[in-house]
């Protein structure tokens, strides 16, 4: 389509080096590659496989908020579901690690495009709704379907031999897979938010109505992109799964779904570092108010308050406002 | 009539009759919503809480100052509905030139923060209220047993239902407050004082919920979680009725309240989903919502 790159150079006219990626990003990257394999040298591995876990939930959630403008209430349901066939299929199947992943990763996909085409016909506050109406059916769906194990959830996965070779079950191993998923993952996200498709998702989030009259049909970008959100999300969810060992109703409960919209705002919404900061932070303080009880539900109660309160741009967000570079 | 379709009518009637109650709380709350939403056009994510919060409100006053339930069922909607315009004065109000979502988002964090406190207070067994003694006890209608204080529950639903319905529709006040929706610039600007219209509508909302809270207070175990659940349901009632008409939240609310009851009576795995597979179905056929205008 010649509308297409001509749209896209203007885009890009004033945001030099948006096609390769810019110095600035590639170092981000770099640094936080290097901080993954020689974090677990100083922390806890367990601790900080679920921060990667949850940085590419929040990512993945970002992509359809901060550059689709679609906020979810319910992303738990890909999640969740995505880490109970993972479970599942791991342990009932015997499936390897990375296949388990990947059928996950699909059903969250095929779930995202059974819901996502339902829920973009509605916009703005009534789509929230409308996610978190169908996450909660998945919810009463994993409660009461007979392999997800009711309130026991799926226990003691197998963490197995990624592909069939490497033994998963020490801790450093599977931390150097999960590194690699998570990775990769993020750098997939980076590529859409930067791809033609990406810009004209930004053009939607911006101007809707604009784009319509430009040609585009703006429904199949933003099912497009609630797909693979739910993809990613799935991603996320179903190497957690493998990672405890265990899928549970919390996966799929909306608390869940809560929490990930909170990483993203408090990280920075739009920006494509400020999830995984959103999520380092969330994850650590649960990790601390853990023996506190319903603090924890309290804390994140507060900081949802103070950050849409104070700082809506979120603590990246802030950063990239002061250095005036895209982050 | 002893059998229908092989279900005895006790059973039935038993399942329709709690249906109606589900269905009562369900239009009280989206009518709630809906309020709040045409005017401050935020989507009230708090409610599930305030409803909670009315319930507690309730046993505390039975508990701590032994004022019954008759009592309650006034004080407590002033109180809560009271608590609702500090926020909506103190946060909330200052969100109204934003985007939809931070208001969603910051009630979201307040719902947090109160279920949270709620549960750190009393745990999440639940607490029990008793059922009034003036409505103890029941009526044997032949076909069914209908306990007094679930037909109670029932009628005054209606009641409060249909009132606010009046004072909306065919009020002065309600006039100034359905111009206000459709354009507050333009009612401001013939000397009403919008963001105390809109104040008051907050509050309002909220001690509807509040008094939905205190009539579920014998029936449900007054309980910190009580809120979070019905509160998706009722989202999800909203938007199968869409919230453009007041008339309409109320029907929708008593309708899927005995559809999710009859569900249970001949489908029981299915009672629990059913009214979002009724959503399903009505995004697929008319996506504004039964009685709604496209948002």
């Amino acid at each position: 389509m010649a509308t297409d790159s001509e749209m896209i150079d203007v885009v890009q006219v004033d945001r030099p080096g948006a096609i390769g990626m810019p110095m600035l990003h590639k170092a981000i990257f770099i640094g936080l590659l290097l901080l993954g394999l020689v974090a677990p040298f100083m922390l806890y591995p367990i601790f900080l496989m679920k921060v990667m876990c949850f940085a590419l939930f929040a990512c993945a959630f970002n992509l359809l908020l901060g550059f689709g403008g679609l906020l979810s209430f319910g992303h738990a349901a890909y999640f969740g579901s995505a880490s109970y066939i993972s479970a599942y299929t791991a342990k009932a199947w015997g499936f390897t690690p990375e296949l388990a992943i990947l059928c996950g990763t699909g059903a969250a996909a095929i779930l995202g495009l059974a819901i996502g085409s339902l829920a973009i016909r509605r916009q703005g506050i009534y789509f929230a709704m409308v996610t978190l109406a169908f996450a909660q059916m998945v919810f009463f769906f994993s409660l009461q379907a007979p392999f997800t194990g009711g309130e026991d959830g799926i226990q003691s996965v197998p963490r197995g031999y990624l592909l069939g070779l490497i033994s998963m079950a020490p801790d450093r191993n599977l931390y150097y897979f999960v590194l690699g998923v998570v990775f990769v993952g993020l750098l997939v996200i980076y590529r859409i938010i930067h791809s033609p498709f990406g810009q004209v998702l930004k053009g939607i989030r911006d101007n809707e109505a604009r784009m319509v009259s430009l040609g585009y049909r703006t429904s199949r970008y933003k099912l497009a992109v609630f797909v693979l959100s739910a993809a990613l999300a799935g991603l996320a969810g179903a190497t957690k799964a493998i990672v405890f060992q265990l899928a549970s109703l919390t996966d799929v409960y909306w608390t869940m779904s809560g929490e990930v919209v909170l990483m993203t705002l408090l990280g920075g919404m739009g920006t494509v570092f400020g999830p995984i900061l959103g999520a380092a932070v969330i994850v650590t303080m649960q990790n601390y108010l853990a023996t506190f009880g319903d603090w924890v539900t309290i804390g994140q109660g507060i900081i949802f308050v103070v950050a849409v309160m104070l700082f809506r741009e979120g603590i990246v967000g802030v950063i990239a406002r002061i250095i005036r570079r895209p982050l | 009539m002893f059998e229908l379709l092989g279900i005895p009518p006790q059973a039935l009637f038993g399942q329709l009759l709690l249906g109606l109650i589900n269905g009562s709380f369900y239009a009280i709350l989206s009518l709630g919503l809906a309020i709040i939403f045409g005017l401050l056009n935020i989507i009230n994510f708090t409610h599930g809480a305030q409803y909670m919060m009315g319930a507690f409100v309730a046993w505390m006053l039975l508990n701590y100052l032994g004022i019954p339930y008759w009592g309650a069922l006034i004080v407590v909607p002033i109180i809560v509905g009271a608590t609702g315009i500090v926020l909506e004065r103190l946060l909330i109000s200052r969100l109204y030139h934003l985007d939809h979502l931070y208001g969603l988002l910051l009630t979201f964090g307040l719902a947090l923060i109160i279920t949270g406190i709620f549960r750190n207070q009393y745990g999440i067994s639940g607490l029990p209220y008793a059922i009034p003694k003036q409505l103890a006890g029941g009526q044997n209608l032949g076909f069914m047993f209908l306990p007094n204080y679930r037909g109670w529950v029932v009628v005054v639903s209606l009641v409060v239902c249909l009132a606010t319905w009046f004072a909306i529709e065919k009020t002065r006040l309600g006039g100034y407050l359905r111009a206000a929706t459709e354009n507050p610039t333009m009612v401001g600007a013939f000397g009403i004082n919008v963001p105390r219209l809109i104040t008051l509508t907050y509050g309002f909302g909220v001690a509807l919920a509040a008094f939905a809270g205190v009539l579920a207070a014998p029936i449900y175990s007054v309980n910190p979680n009580m809120g979070a659940d019905v509160i998706i349901v009722v989202f999800a009632v909203v938007v199968i009725g869409g919230m453009g008409s007041i008339l309409g939240s109320i029907l929708t609310g008593f309708g899927l309240g005995l559809v999710e009851g009859l569900t249970r009576v001949f489908y029981p795995e299915g009672s629990a989903v059913v009214i979002f597979v009724i959503m399903a179905i009505v995004l697929l056929v008319k996506p504004a919502g039964l009685f709604g205008r496209e948002a």
